[in-house]
């Protein structure tokens, strides 16, 4: 987990970690569950570290992690700050697919069509996983906002792989 | 109707259809071969003059072909006289449009008794039925009202209840979500879903690849003909942190 997301879900108000995990749950929905509930208390361990948190043992049974109660520190806090204000987007990776059309098609290893048929299929079953989950995620929940983001760019990957195909089909007719 | 030993509920053979002459000639069907399970959800896909909404019409006796063969329930559609071929169109086939062709001037609940008055149900049972058929689709509380006071989805949906009015073997779409936004698609998606849980046969054609996605079986078609097919299976969400960016 980013230790940024867990340090923005801190600025709330103090909380445990179990609230942290709460939250990221009720964030993601289906997409968290394959979470794993430790990654947090490390992260959060990194931060302490870090000095961008501090902790504080709450009352009741020691040596639990799930008794601690997280803080942020100034500089966390200027840290959550800059990371709200920072404009970034992960590089979609196409540049990799389309070369690998362009070697397959010019050395002849395989039918550029057939590798689009194929990435499609893939593309396909991933929008129906993402599509089913969506189905059952209660209308306008955060969650059912998130697949709704993973459905449209898988979207727009087969409306690519569309112009793929119309391009390489296209090339073969003519040569 | 099983003495014809098909197991299929539609059925087309070396499927044609062509329009216009010589060098006019267009070949908007060109050789369909096609088998439709009961239960089954099978999505065409294709680029809009693909052909895919004249097979439609085609499979639902809309349309006569200009050769092959195209049988419903083992009985030749390309064979039948007008008047038996209007009475299956009645009986058989559910027909959803993306412009959901509802009558403006009739309530929400007169629009899915009509097809069952047309073939000939009383004003009680059909009224009965499309009451039952409102309650399915979630939208009991909307049958007094005019399409005009609903929304996109939910007119897709009355239209679906319309389809379902004479409990046809097949269920015919072309292009259902074309005029919804996102959330409506998805109301009309979970509906879809719900008939394909319940055993209802459905042949939807569309270039929304999120209807696509959640077919049973998928065909691409090119410029009248099949050009690829695709079985989806599966059904995990273990991957799709992935998709979005989250490490597992």
């Amino acid at each position: 987990m980013q230790q940024e997301v867990v340090l923005a879900l801190l600025a709330k108000e103090p909380s445990h970690g179990y609230q942290l995990r709460a939250r990221l749950q009720q964030a993601l929905g289906p997409l968290g569950e394959a979470m794993n509930a430790g990654q947090i208390y490390v992260t959060l361990t990194r931060l302490e570290k870090a000095g961008l948190v501090v902790s504080e043992r709450s009352d009741g049974l020691a040596d639990r992690p799930d008794r601690k109660v997280y803080e942020l520190t100034a500089a966390g806090q200027q840290r959550v700050g800059d990371w709200v204000a920072e404009v970034s987007w992960p590089r979609p990776d196409l540049a990799e697919f389309h070369l690998k059309l362009v070697a397959a098609a010019a050395a002849r290893l395989a039918d550029p069509v057939a590798i689009v048929d194929a990435q499609r299929r893939e593309l396909l079953r991933r929008l129906r996983d993402a599509q089913r989950a969506a189905m059952t995620e209660p209308t306008r929940s955060d969650a059912a906002l998130l697949l709704e983001g993973i459905v449209l760019r898988l979207q727009a990957d087969l409306r690519w792989l569309e112009a793929c195909e119309r391009n390489w089909t296209g090339r073969k007719g003519g040569s | 109707m099983s003495d014809t030993g098909t197991t299929s509920v539609l059925r087309a053979c070396g499927l044609r259809k062509e329009y216009g002459k010589g060098e006019g000639l267009v070949r908007a069907v060109d050789g369909v071969d096609l088998e439709v399970a009961p239960g089954e959800t099978l999505a065409v896909m294709g680029p809009s003059g693909c052909g895919k909404s004249t097979l439609l019409h085609l499979l639902g006796g809309l349309d006569r072909p200009s050769g092959g063969e195209v049988e419903l329930a083992g009985r030749r559609l390309d064979q039948m006289g007008e008047k038996a071929l209007a009475r299956m169109r009645r009986h058989a086939v559910g027909f959803v449009f993306q412009a959901f062709h509802l009558m403006d001037e009739l309530t929400a609940v007169e629009n899915v008794e009509l097809p069952a008055l047309l073939a000939g149900s009383s004003p009680r049972a059909a009224r009965r039925r499309a009451l039952s058929l409102l309650e399915q689709i979630g939208l009991a509380d909307r049958a007094k009202f005019l399409p005009s006071a609903l929304s996109g989805g939910q007119r897709q949906r009355v239209a679906i209840a319309r389809a379902l009015a004479n409990e046809p073997l097949v269920v015919l779409a072309d292009e259902p979500t074309g005029n919804l936004d996102s959330e409506a698609t998805l109301e009309v998606l979970r509906l879809f879903e719900s008939l394909h849980e319940a055993g209802q046969t459905l042949v939807i054609v569309t270039h929304d690849t999120r209807i696509a996605a959640t077919a049973d079986r998928l065909i691409s078609m090119r410029d009248g003909a099949f050009v690829d097919e695709t079985r989806l299976t599966g059904g995990t969400t273990g991957h799709l942190g992935a998709l979005a960016g989250l490490e597992s």
